[in-house]
């Protein structure tokens, strides 16, 4: 993003398109973790924080869920669950990271692989992505903390998962265009925030309260 | 009367009205076309006659065209579904005859003036067979499970399905495998539509009182067909055990033009056991009687939908939006629909059902919280505008199929 340049507010809708791959078990798993497009690996690991959540689900990685409640595979699925995805910085090295937990699980186990209950196959989806302007947009840092109250879910959601892991940009786009303005500290202390860790709307409210910490309130 | 985006907003917040501004601002220009088997009477044609003005308002030219068929046809269309479903040995080569000769004539009347075509569920799917000629882009919105269908019923279809753009199913669970692109499409409710609408509450006292139930006790109501798949005799079956331990009444209503001989064995099932019971309450509904199921369902104390096979199964979003928590089975869509221990319980048998009532009986705490929890759950993800806004980003999908990500400005 150009220094100068206003920051414009993006959103992001989406259409869930289906890969054609469904598994039943870790072995069908596996073998179809590589083979799906990424946008299929970022999907299941992205979209639950899109959504709302009466209470906070166990797992946001939907390959850990699935491990879990279809296959009962706890232990398997907590490795999945907690892979750090700030580790990352492409969605091939994410892939790379379900497979190889997988791979070592499978080849340290003794018992006969499970199979799901009829019903319960892991269907492999992606999401068709539409990114568009929302009309919000700040010439200033000032008016970038006074429009942040009005960002949607989707727009925080594009501008933070979408741009730095699918489009695979140094960090997120808050932090690039405080940067170009001169406003290293803020910048930095957006990207120290583990937007993986909490709620959208938790996640908006951290950066808020930053921008109050580093006076740009 | 038409119901505008102005009467929508005010039931759906501005926020997602707006957004269908900002995408149909971009579709803009488009011309598309639905084209269905009734223009009214069941689930589609009544999404159709809403979204239809609702596509025009946002400014994208939409026609909606209905096939003509005679008795003989939608007798053929009937099996074919049922044989899509996945049951055997329905289909003769003389239906299929039947078939293919009414998709010629429809092909000689029809005029297909859009960008985009939408055909919706398998009546008018062979239409697709002249897309050559035609022109234009083809998505077939299949409104229920194509995922195990009979196999001649498919091999009979499938040629016709390869030549779609894009096919459209409500769950990932109802896809085919057919090398076509498929999106996910789930149905929406329409929460101005009769069925749907807020009624006066005198309104809501008076049907019940119409069927001789007493609104000062707990009521039971389930919504559906008369037929194994609902499994209203499980119904009966958990009323019974949930009165050893509290008072209730149970209402089962449900279409009563029955035509299928074995749902008329269902029904005489139902009312066998139902007599001699004064609270048990069998109501045979018949044609248009939206704002009655409306009232039942909004006097109930809360719903159940316990069935054992079902497509989508939307009769519970439509409980949830009216507040209400929702038993369900794990059929189809249901337990998609009810966030379990939030919006309702799913539940595998009679006993569990009756297990979850009593809960919910004793604790009307619980049973009012997970009423509104289900109205949020249905406000976020099944009303028809959600709908409408993956009609309008398909429209748009069908210029970048190669791409994952679209930036548009």
């Amino acid at each position: 993003m150009p220094h100068k340049e206003p920051f414009v507010f993006n959103t992001e809708h989406r259409l869930v398109e289906l890969c054609g791959v469904t598994a039943s078990s870790l072995q069908e798993l596996v073998r179809a973790l590589k083979e799906v497009p990424g946008s299929s690996i970022f999907y299941h690991t992205h979209h639950l924080y899109l959504e709302h959540h009466f209470e906070k689900p166990v797992f946001y990685n939907q390959f850990a869920l699935w491990v879990n409640e279809a296959l009962q595979e706890e232990a398997l699925a907590e490795r999945l669950g907690t892979i750090d995805l700030l580790a990352f910085t492409s969605i091939r090295q994410l892939r790379e990271a379900i497979v190889v937990r997988i791979e070592e699980h499978l080849a340290q186990t003794e018992q006969a692989p499970r199979e799901c209950a009829p019903g319960n196959e892991f269907h492999f989806c992606r999401s068709k992505s539409f990114i568009m302007p929302t009309g919000i947009v700040a010439r200033d840092v000032a008016e970038f903390v006074s429009r942040l109250p009005h960002v949607t879910n989707s727009s925080l959601y594009f501008h933070f998962f979408e741009a730095r892991l699918r489009l695979e940009r140094p960090t997120n786009d808050f932090s690039l265009w405080l940067l170009g303005r001169g406003e290293e500290d803020l910048a930095i202390a957006v990207d120290r925030l583990n937007p993986y860790s909490m709620t959208l709307d938790e996640l908006k409210a951290a950066i808020v309260e930053l921008c109050a910490q580093y006076g740009r309130g | 009367m038409t119901a505008t985006l102005g009467d929508y907003e005010r039931v759906v917040g501005a926020e997602a009205v707006e957004e269908l501004r900002m995408i149909a601002a971009r579709v803009r220009g488009r011309r598309c076309q639905h084209v269905n088997a009734t223009p009214v009477g069941g689930e589609v044609a009544e999404q159709l006659t809403r979204l239809v003005p609702l596509m025009r308002e946002l400014g994208i030219e939409t026609a909606w065209d209905v096939i003509k068929g005679d008795e003989q046809f939608f007798a053929v269309t009937r099996a074919l579904n049922q044989a899509l479903l996945g049951k055997p040995g329905l289909l003769s080569p003389a239906m299929l005859d039947t078939y293919r000769a009414a998709m010629e004539m429809n092909l000689r009347d029809l005029d297909f003036s859009g960008d985009a075509v939408f055909i919706h569920d398998p009546q008018p799917a062979g239409l697709v067979q002249r897309k050559r000629e035609i022109g234009r882009r083809w998505l077939w919105h299949v409104h229920m499970d194509l995922s195990k269908p009979d196999s001649a019923a498919w091999e009979f279809l499938r040629p016709w399905v390869e030549c779609y753009d894009a096919l459209l199913f409500s769950m990932p669970e109802f896809g085919t495998r057919a090398a076509v692109p498929q999106f996910i499409v789930p149905p929406g409710i329409d929460p101005l539509s009769d069925r749907n609408k807020e009624l006066d509450p005198e309104e809501v006292r008076r049907v019940l009182e119409s069927h001789q139930l007493d609104p000062a006790r707990p009521i039971i109501v389930q919504i559906s067909r008369f037929d194994r798949a609902s499994d209203p005799l499980g119904v009966i079956a958990a009323y019974r055990t949930i009165r050893r331990q509290h008072d209730c009444q149970l209402v089962l209503a449900g279409d009563g033009r029955i035509d299928d001989p074995e749902n008329f064995n269902v029904l005489s099932e139902v009312e066998g056991q139902a007599a001699g019971d004064p609270d048990i309450h069998v109501i045979l509904l018949p044609a248009f009687s939206d704002l009655e199921v409306n009232a039942l369902v909004r006097g109930s104390t809360f719903v159940m939908h316990k069935s054992i096979r079902e497509g989508f199964g939307i009769a519970v979003s439509e409980a949830m939006w009216k507040g209400k928590a929702v038993i369900g089975g794990t059929a189809g869509g249901i337990k998609r629909q009810i966030v379990n221990g939030f919006t309702g319980f799913v539940v595998f048998s009679p006993e569990g059902a009756a297990h979850r009532a009593l809960q919910l009986l004793k604790d009307p705490e619980l049973c009012r919280r997970m009423g509104e929890n289900g109205r949020l759950h249905v406000r976020h993800n099944f009303l028809l505008t959600r709908q409408l806004r993956y009609y309008l980003l398909l429209l748009l999908a069908l210029d970048y199929p190669e791409q994952d990500v679209i930036f548009l400005s």
